[in-house]
């Protein structure tokens, strides 16, 4: 099935136990996925109702991120796991606690459209926001590919798209500020939007927390606070 | 087993048994496929860090035969002083008859044959003019099942510092008696009755007490093959401490199914599988992330 072997444990239970927590994952990652997606859509059009939606689901992500967290525990209390099986539950735990910050963000950017609508902002795009929203989305949607196929250079790729991120928001505060500076009326108004770009930027990082999570499961080699060139180094070695 | 046996296994004694171990030798071998090790004979080198810069024991190259049968390939490792190394493997891998060589416990079974060179401070343990009563003294053995005599608690520990005439008088034998139940762990709870026999106590303390036997003549190696298999969570816990506390003074070599216990007492692991030195590196390695496929397949409990 895959290099790690998973599904080739004397202990049938041991495999299911696996691949449950790795299904819950990637479930979770899908649902965090979909606010995302609508903590965006909400931004551009401010349409509160959707935000309310993205609000309201946070609730489910939250129990998910404990539901998981007590499989690991509990996998850890039998199955005493060592090697890769040590590392999967290790990269579950963390990579869970990545998405539930993810949703927190999004709930954060609905907050900013809700915020924004109530101001009698006119809806219109903001290109910075979808700009760094799209890249972000890919990230995740990149990362968790990775974690199904236990691809490391898709990990790599995330990677790299989060210094593009970070370009991008760079660019975006100097756009927003210099609209305040401008037009110091607005401030009140382009902060929301400020804030909701910085979450998203945030957003990117936290995906990219979960590539490093994958390359650790994978390669067993912790790549956190290294440098790309550094990462590729270790993971090619 | 006569109580001279029992003893020329635990603490090296004159006598040469010639039965009594080695029927547990040949179970260990038990399920190995004898045809498939002797196929595949090609060299492979161990992976990891098998050597060390200074080594307490050294082995290098060694072969063991049961008549025809190779049952250990070219074993290179080195254990250092102060160490606790831990051999793990799938029963019949070689790990107690390679444990059994290095006080050489293996020249008590006749159809057992030991190629190669083993060192204890670069000193031959296979020379023909060494005496092997003293060796086994430096290198002592605790078992799987508490082996005590059917003597005293005092004078299961006094044993062998009399037969090896490292005491002159009484006080200087209390007082070996006394620092080694202490090491042991186990003065406290028999000091009111170290005049009552050793077998009336619990498996734990009875397997106390051969370790405090074992230490009581200052050996240099302590070989322990599975000490803890027959006792129960707490009286493991207790042995595992001692391990701890044992290292600073001695070096170590266990042997265990247990492979959670392997990656609580010891630093070094060594990987045996059918026979060949598969991997050796700091324990934490080969519990996180080991470099071979079979110590992973192993450990992760992936064989079928």
């Amino acid at each position: 099935m895959d290099k790690l072997s998973l599904d080739k444990h004397i202990s049938r239970q041991f495999n299911s136990d696996l691949e449950g927590l790795k299904t819950d994952l990637l479930e979770m990652g899908g649902l965090v996925e979909n606010q995302i997606a609508d903590a965006i859509r909400c931004f551009e059009e401010l349409d509160t109702d959707i935000a309310q939606r993205v609000i309201d689901n946070e609730d489910t992500i939250d129990e998910l991120e404990v539901t998981i967290d007590e499989q690991c525990t509990l996998v850890l209390a039998k199955r005493h796991p060592a090697a890769s099986d040590l590392r999967m539950v290790l990269a579950v735990a963390k990579a869970v606690r990545d998405l539930e910050r993810m949703a927190d963000e999004a709930q954060k950017v609905a907050l900013m459209a809700i915020a924004l609508a109530e101001d009698g902002a006119p809806a219109r795009n903001y290109p910075e926001l979808q700009n760094i929203g799209n890249g972000v989305l890919a990230m995740l949607r990149h990362a968790l590919d990775a974690f199904a196929r236990y691809d490391v250079e898709m990990a790599l790729s995330v990677v790299k798209d989060d210094q593009a991120v970070d370009l991008e928001y760079k660019a975006a505060l100097r756009e927003l500020i210099s609209q305040m500076t401008k037009n110091p009326s607005s401030i009140s108004k382009v902060m929301n939007v400020l804030w909701a770009v910085r979450s998203l930027e945030r957003i990117g990082d936290h995906a990219r927390n979960l590539a490093e999570h994958l390359i650790y499961l994978v390669k067993g080699k912790d790549v956190r606070h290294v440098s790309l060139s550094e990462m590729e180094k270790q993971v090619h070695q | 087993m006569s109580m001279n046996e029992q003893y020329a296994s635990a603490v090296g004694g004159a006598n040469e048994l010639k039965e009594g171990r080695s029927m547990e030798a040949y179970t260990d071998l038990a399920g190995t496929d004898h045809a498939e090790v002797s196929k595949d004979r090609t060299r492979e080198k161990t992976v990891g860090k098998p050597l060390l810069e200074s080594a307490k024991m050294s082995t290098r190259n060694v072969k063991v035969f049961y008549d025809d049968k190779q049952v250990l390939f070219d074993v290179n490792l080195d254990i250092g002083a102060n160490e606790v190394i831990a051999m793990i493997g799938p029963s019949g891998c070689g790990k107690s008859t390679f444990l059994r060589c290095l006080n050489r416990m293996n020249d008590t079974i006749d159809s057992c044959r030991v190629e190669g060179d083993l060192t204890l401070d670069g000193q031959n343990i296979y020379d023909p003019k060494l005496d092997v009563v003293p060796l086994r003294a430096r290198v002592g053995m605790v078992f799987q099942k508490p082996n005590p005599f059917p003597k005293s608690i005092y004078d299961n520990v006094a044993y062998g510092p009399r037969i090896h005439g490292l005491v002159d008088h009484r006080a200087e034998l209390d007082e070996v008696v006394e620092t080694s139940l202490k090491r042991a762990g186990l003065w406290e709870e028999v000091k009111d009755r170290l005049h009552q026999p050793g077998t009336g106590l619990s498996g734990g303390q009875q397997q106390r007490l051969c370790i405090a036997r074992t230490i009581a003549v200052s050996p240099e190696v302590i070989l322990m093959d599975e000490p803890c298999s027959a006792l129960d969570p707490i009286a493991t816990a207790r042995i595992e401490e001692l391990i701890a506390e044992l290292s600073e003074n001695f070096t170590i070599a266990i042997v265990t199914h247990s492979m959670q216990q392997a990656a609580r007492v010891s630093s070094r692991t060594a990987y045996f599988h059918l026979g060949k030195l598969i991997e050796v590196n700091d324990t934490e390695v080969v519990f996180t992330n080991p470099q071979h496929k079979l110590t992973e397949a192993y450990i992760t409990g992936r064989f079928g």
